[in-house]
């Protein structure tokens, strides 16, 4: 049999979703009542009234709620998911706002009617009376703190941390030189082309709830509809079907439509389904990367750093669901693959009177790497030093592993990364981009009037946080396998990756194999899919449960045929003795073995009855025996597995009209043990593609008043092909993780983490002028150069 | 609330419309203002034609009406009357064998999620009927209206590249079976 594991295979999921059969929550639920969502019109109001009654004119309309309609813990605020000491004023929304609004979108009131057409008329006929508030809007008018977001929350601080390795202010002090730097990013988006929706169906003679829901949690949102319901976890069934991306968005959990059209389903009896529609995504799901960040840093004449103090200010948005995981991030993972002398790192976390901010691919890296890149840069250009040269003197060495930087980091346990070969990456960057040769390319191209630059970025991603996922995998008698995990999918080729695992481990051809992901039916216990976690959590679940099943395999089938368990082994789905091709079993006939209850139904339960036979005087399952050929396993790692990368890009950037191409881009990746390297490049393309659109393109613009001015696509300027490099160049290295059984590392939110920090850096090398704020569109490049200008 | 009275906006006059989607005539019947997306998807539950902005951005409705490629969402399902529509469900062979642009998108990894890909596969079917033979710079065009937030579109355009070679593959080996089967 060849071998599966490490195959770039075509994805086992494509034929379904070619075909248009595959099944998105809109997709289901013909029958049911439609929902939609009054939103406030203010970014921050009292909300004085609210006249439902014209909704009621319109024919067709089953069901008009607002605030007063909830009852029992669907009044009280939504969950904070994850609390933290240093989250000290965590403030979450309800359901359907009280008597305050704080952000354009906030739901206001929910209407049920025939149809989408029908419940936006009722909607239009709300009448909700506000009283304008003054809104807060972006970091420097929430550090300002001149009016608040929320009155009970002083100064607009929802979280404060510090985190210190040594003492930095003082080597700073004591450092030959330093320089200190202002940096920011705005605000981008998930922005998954499928936005998020939820179906829900009470069936009233079991009394039981199933929802499917677009999420990237089907477990805690099951847990959550049950608690804010007040029903039997074991009465809630949540199933995730087809997810049209989800780039974090979708880890949130519950959204107020994911409890409320549950609670609507049982009160009318009737299914009822809500679709978010892309305005809705743009003004009232999430959105991510709003960072203020002040560097000081203190370093040696060779450019090593002797001490980094970095103090930063994170806009939240209106609530805090999530938790301060996303400032976490940034302030342990910007030390990316270096070892400062001493480090320093302070945040805030505001409130502000827009969207909420929870994590989106990345999650805090972006921000992370693009202050630790520029700062890398900026002791470059101070010392007249090459840029690669800096990085490799501050590099952790590979004989330095494992290494522990002394900071707790987002998971809550020691930030020590377990295994990477950062020199090794950034030879093979070099060579990949031909940093050498650069000088001589744009020489040439300055000969004939354009302009080009060059640059990288470095960046370490912890991936695989805990505490655990498991698996189930089942052999049939059919000598098909079943396989089932808890976390969902939203696209990455889960099904055909843990496929692989199972196969490669059981020794089955891949067809006979199936994978169910985010069903709670078939999978109870389950986290989520976040943290480039997939692979080294589940992979190695399924990986540990296959292994179970496969002894167990062997203990039937070496029994069966009088053999030593040593002795044998599994290839193409028959269980035989190794060096002999013609003794072995069937895997489908040891699950009939397995099961002491041998109806003769199917071919595979006659071809048992030759191996049938036993101890009559012993019962027929074996104390701490079960029936069935099956393997349930957890994965529970001590801690993260730390993924690395390095970018490289050439930009030529336009004299005139300041526009800005991209001529090449690099990647050289290390996730480990690669699986299945289609899927991995197909992660780093699509994680690249919005890299270069929150670097160059996208900017969620908000107004003073917290109006959201971009909200489509028209003017959200998201990628099309025209604006993606031509080819993306990537070369893989591969040090296995020592913390998981497969030696996997996480590979889908890499892609995203350098753009920004790339992308300063090939302009400034291009335009010779400082970049520190991120996005840049040919606009802000055009200014910065009239700037320039204006200075000499 | 669900206590109310008489509504006093009558429900929406509905209109008979036909449409020969995949090319099977097919009958519903809609109110003047319903999307042909909404009627192929909810009425005719054709739910492989996908919504991704209502506004005509980004493409992902987008279906095939008399060879054309049409945005459904931009599109009321009563100016479609009559016409032949050709979804993400009409691409495959009768047989069931995929069709030339969906072999190759499976082929080159040009999904991930597949929530835009029925707008790709329609669109580049048209584009194909037209050019054959697109070079690398008219493939990048052929999908430059479509907008993909999964694989970054590097693996899409190679899967307008080898649609158009398998798709010419098809045609000489149609042609040689015809030759053949004259001679």
């Amino acid at each position: 049999m060849t071998a599966i594991f490490g195959e770039p295979i075509p994805r086992v999921e494509d034929d379904r979703l070619l075909r248009g059969a595959g099944a998105y929550l809109d997709d289901l639920g013909h029958d049911a009542l439609a929902v939609a969502i009054v939103r406030s019109l203010h970014a921050h109001a009292r909300v004085v009234s609210i006249d439902v009654s014209g909704a009621f004119d319109v024919a067709g309309v089953a069901a008009v709620y607002t605030y007063k309609d909830l009852a029992g813990r669907l009044a009280e605020p939504l969950p904070l998911l994850i609390p933290h000491p240093a989250l000290t004023h965590g403030r979450t929304g309800f359901p359907l706002a009280d008597s305050e609004v704080n952000y354009v979108g906030e739901p206001v009131a929910m209407v049920i009617a025939a149809d989408r057409y029908v419940a936006e008329d009722a909607a239009e006929r709300i009448i909700v009376d506000y009283e304008p508030l003054p809104a807060v809007v972006g970091v420097d008018a929430a550090r300002a703190a001149e009016h608040l977001v929320h009155d009970d929350v002083p100064g607009n601080v929802a979280g404060h941390m510090v985190q210190e390795r040594g003492d930095a202010c003082a080597a700073i002090a004591a450092a030959p030189r330093t320089l200190e730097l202002d940096l920011s990013i705005e605000r981008s988006a998930s922005t998954p082309l499928e936005g998020r929706g939820v179906l829900a169906r009470w069936d009233t003679e079991s009394r039981r709830l199933r929802i499917w829901t677009s999420t990237q949690t089907s477990t805690g949102v099951r847990a959550a509809v049950a608690a804010k319901l007040g029903l039997a976890l074991a009465d809630v069934d949540v199933i995730t079907p087809d997810v049209g991306g989800g780039f974090g968005v979708k880890i949130v959990h519950p959204w107020p439509e994911e409890v409320l059209v549950p609670w609507a389903a049982r009160a009318l009896g009737r299914p009822v389904k809500y679709t978010e529609d892309r305005l809705e995504h743009f003004v009232a799901s999430a959105h991510e990367r709003g960072q203020l960040h002040r560097v000081r840093v203190g370093y040696d004449e060779d450019g090593r750093v002797l001490g980094l103090d970095v103090r930063f200010w994170h806009d939240n948005g209106a609530y805090i669901p999530y938790g301060l995981i996303v400032p976490i991030i940034t302030s342990t993972q910007l030390l990316g693959p270096y070892k400062p002398g001493a480090y320093r790192v302070e945040f805030s976390s505001l409130y502000t009177n827009t969207v909420i901010v929870t994590p989106y691919r990345g999650a805090g890296r972006p921000q992370g790497a693009f202050v630790m890149e520029r700062t890398m840069d900026a002791i470059a250009a101070d010392l007249g030093l090459d840029r690669t040269v800096v990085r490799e003197r501050n590099f952790i060495r590979p004989d330095e592993m494992p290494y522990d930087h002394g900071l707790i980091f987002q998971d809550g346990r020691p930030l020590i990364y377990d295994s990477g070969d950062y020199p090794a990456a950034m030879a093979k960057l070099k060579a990949l981009i031909g940093w050498e040769a650069f000088e001589s390319e744009r020489a040439a191209a300055r000969e004939q009037g354009r302009r080009l630059g060059i640059g990288l970025a470095c960046y370490v991603e912890g991936t695989g946080v805990g505490p655990y996922e498991g698996a189930h995998v089942v052999v049939e008698t059919s000598g098909k396998v079943k396989v089932a995990t808890g976390l969902t999918s939203q696209g990455q080729g889960h099904h055909t990756m843990l496929a692989q695992v199972a196969a490669d481990e059981l020794g089955v051809p891949i067809g006979d194999v199936e994978v169910v992901t985010g069903d709670t039916r078939a999978f109870g216990y389950a986290v989520g899919t976040f943290a480039s976690r997939t692979a080294v959590m589940s992979g190695s679940a399924v990986a540990l449960a296959a292994r179970a099943a496969r002894a167990k395999a062997i203990r039937i089938a070496a029994a069966a045929l009088e053999a030593s368990p040593e002795d044998m082994e599994i290839a193409d789905g028959i269980v035989r003795i190794k060096g002999d091709p013609e003794s072995g079993i069937a895997i489908g006939t040891v699950a009939v073995l397995s099961n002491p209850l041998r109806y003769a139904f199917d071919e595979a339960a006659q071809a048992a009855t030759q191996f049938a036979g036993g101890d009559i005087d012993a019962p027929p399952v074996a104390e701490g025996d079960e029936p069935g050929l099956e393997g349930r396993q957890f994965f529970s790692p001590v801690r993260s597995t730390f993924a690395a990368g390095m970018h490289a890009a050439i930009v030529e950037t336009d004299p005139d009209t300041a526009e800005i191409r991209v001529v090449r881009y690099c990647v050289v990746h290390d996730c480990g043990t690669l699986i299945n390297p289609r899927i991995v490049e197909g992660q780093i393309h699509g994680g690249v593609a919005q890299g270069v659109g929150g670097a160059l393109y996208e900017r969620i613009a908000y107004d003073e008043t917290g109006q959201l001015q971009n909200a489509s696509f028209m003017d959200f300027l998201m990628p099309y092909v025209s604006e993606i490099p031509a080819r993306i160049e990537i070369d893989h290295l591969e040090t296995p993780s020592p913390l998981n059984p497969l030696g996997v590392k996480g590979a889908g939110e890499a892609g995203v983490i350098p753009g920004a920090a790339l992308f300063a850096s090939a302009i400034e090398d291009a335009e010779q002028i400082p970049i520190t704020s991120m996005p840049i569109s040919p606009s802000d490049l055009f200014e910065l150069r009239r700037a320039r200008g204006s200075e000499r | 609330m669900t206590d109310f009275g008489a509504a006093t906006q009558p429900p929406d006059e509905l209109f008979d419309v036909t449409l020969v989607v995949n090319g099977v005539s097919r009958d519903a019947r809609v109110p003047s203002r319903r999307l042909l997306s909404d009627c192929l998807r909810h009425d005719l539950r054709l739910t492989g034609t996908h919504v991704g902005c209502e506004h005509g951005v980004c493409g992902a409705c987008t279906v095939l009406i008399d060879g054309t490629a049409v945005r459904s969402c931009l599109m009321l399902a009563m100016s479609a009357d009559g016409a032949a529509i050709t979804t993400v469900e009409g691409l495959a062979e009768a047989d069931g064998t995929l069709s030339p642009v969906q072999q190759a998108f499976t082929d080159c990894h040009g999904l991930q999620c597949g929530f835009c890909t029925p707008g790709f596969l329609t669109m580049i079917t048209a584009a194909l009927a037209g050019n054959p033979d697109p070079s690398e710079a008219e493939a990048r065009e052929i999908i430059g209206g479509n907008l993909c937030r999964c694989t970054g579109y590097q693996n899409i355009v190679r899967a307008v590249l080898r649609a158009a070679e398998l798709r010419r593959a098809a045609g000489s080996a149609a042609a040689s079976a015809e030759r053949a089967g004259a001679s």
